[in-house]
């Protein structure tokens, strides 16, 4: 029984360099993939101080061309697609028209009509379906790249300079892509990550990962887990869909107000502008707690609202989360009581990110 | 971390607890297994000296990065010293767990729950 539903988890291509890595793997939306090689804390703290390269090669890729591919995005991707240079990359949000969320997604503008979309892995057919449905106005082809890439983020403070080593040219800035031979490998290079560190993301062809892999490995880069993605991504306040995102909650209420524009009339964009106008009832704030423990996703706040996220922070050696609750009381300093397992905790909002540098 | 290891001179229990039993007293903690499953332990809160342990039931949690754990008494008794150090070094536990990782010293109040509990070939023989 147990072996049954094994087989049937999708592997990346660098599957036997985990094995060999010491990882521990899991099922993750449908894919066998490591949690952790050495332990999340030490794997954490290696991105925060050096650099680590994790495979997130599960996440989807969805190409979306052809002569209106930019008014296609426009009407799919919250963000102003317009803003986006040629070889520039932005983070939007996918919503019904309710506003609701169902996906979060960076598009990354490869050419004048040619824009390249990384999708959550338990999102990916569900956002290929709707972004073809309401792509049939539109002049362009929408289509699934999934498996036509491996991906790997590389991040840290010396993440650039160990890509860079390995690079035919140099990388691109921030929030641009573009097109490079690295260790040998033709991929996409892309300056975006999920950690709150500087860093790069490379997108390359499945059967050439393991090269690009073993090489990185061989430049120092550390191989990091899901289990240490999750600590930094929580204290760099990014949302993970399915936790923090989902279809009941507005971007909005999510603290996402930045990365919608409705003026462009994305799906979704009449509903939003109604909440950005009125305010929104609950909002989405980062907390610390004060003292031991750990609230988990759906601990209930005293008084109203429920963690969406939780965990250890491994910099700040204190339970972190994130949880919507009311908006007159989502203000950095003030108190919740959280119940966790019966106990109740003291939290503390704060200001995103949880993790600063200079603290 | 290291490589699994369960000593001989344990008494194991099924939820992946370990009791060395030294006359009416005994010393308690989790398995290699246990903690190789939890992840780094972050947090310990131990009992109360004092407090009455019931063979089979949770006494206390351990929590890491990723979960928190109950931990199931393997015999009954009085607790009587705590591991106050774990406080601070709650790695410990993953770091020495039949060692310096101990969880608690308990008065045993029914000696003869010791027999339902398994040696060291019987408990890795229900590992997966």
């Amino acid at each position: 029984m147990h072996d049954a539903v094994d087989h049937e988890l999708r592997r990346t291509p660098l599957y036997s360099e985990h094995v060999a890595a010491g990882a521990k793997l899991v099922a993750f939306a449908g894919w066998e993939m490591p949690i952790q090689y050495v332990g999340i804390r030490q794997e954490h703290l290696a991105v925060r101080s050096d650099v680590g390269v994790f495979d997130v090669s599960h996440m989807g890729q969805v190409v979306v061309s052809g002569p209106q591919a930019l008014e296609c995005l426009q009407h799919l991707v919250s963000g102003d697609v317009r803003r986006m240079p040629e070889g520039g990359a932005q983070y939007g949000l996918l919503c019904n028209e309710r506003g609701g969320v169902l996906d979060d997604v960076f598009s990354y503008r490869l050419g004048e009509r040619r824009f390249l979309l990384v999708t959550n892995s338990a999102n990916h057919m569900r956002d290929l379906e709707w972004m073809r449905t309401h792509a049939r106005e539109f002049d362009v082809e929408v289509s699934d790249h999934q498996s036509d890439f491996a991906m790997l983020a590389v991040q840290g403070p010396r993440a650039r300079a160990v890509v860079q080593g390995l690079s035919d040219g140099l990388l691109p800035p921030r929030l641009h892509c573009m097109e490079r031979s690295v260790a040998g490998v033709p991929l996409i290079v892309c300056g975006t990550g999920y950690t709150g560190e500087d860093g790069v993301e490379l997108l390359c062809a499945p059967e050439q990962a393991p090269v690009l892999w073993s090489a990185l490995l061989r430049a120092g880069a550390q191989p990091i887990g899901l289990g240490a993605r999750d600590t930094l991504r929580l204290e760099a306040c990014f949302h993970l869909y399915g936790n923090d995102l989902d279809e009941q909650h507005d971007p909005i209420s999510a603290g996402l107000a930045w990365a919608c524009a409705e003026e462009t009339g994305f799906i979704g964009a009449q509903p939003i502008s109604e909440v950005r106008a009125s305010g929104p009832e609950l909002k989405l704030v980062p907390f610390i707690i004060d003292g031991p423990g750990i609230a988990r996703q759906g601990s209930v706040v005293v008084g109203g609202g429920v963690v969406t996220s939780g965990t250890f922070s491994p910099s700040l050696e204190r339970g972190i989360g994130l949880a919507y609750i009311p908006a007159d009381r989502a203000v950095p300093g003030n108190r919740l009581e959280i119940d966790v397992r019966g106990t109740i905790r003291t939290a503390v909002v704060e200001k995103k990110p949880l993790y600063r540098k200079d603290r | 971390m290291a490589d699994p290891n369960y000593p001989d001179d344990l008494k194991y229990h099924a939820e992946h607890d370990w009791a060395r039993i030294d006359g009416d007293e005994a010393t308690l903690g989790i398995t290699w297994y246990a903690q190789d499953t939890l992840g780094e332990v972050v947090f310990f809160t131990p009992p109360a000296v004092g407090a009455t342990l019931t063979k089979d039931e949770a006494y206390t949690e351990v929590e890491s990065v990723k979960a928190v754990s109950d931990v199931v008494a393997p015999l009954s008794g009085e607790v009587i010293e705590v591991n106050g150090s774990l406080g601070d070094n709650p790695q410990t536990i993953n770091e020495d767990p039949y060692g310096e990782g101990w969880l608690v010293r308990i008065r045993i109040s029914n000696p003869t729950e010791a027999d339902a509990l398994m040696d060291a070939a019987a408990y890795v023989a229900t590992l997966p």
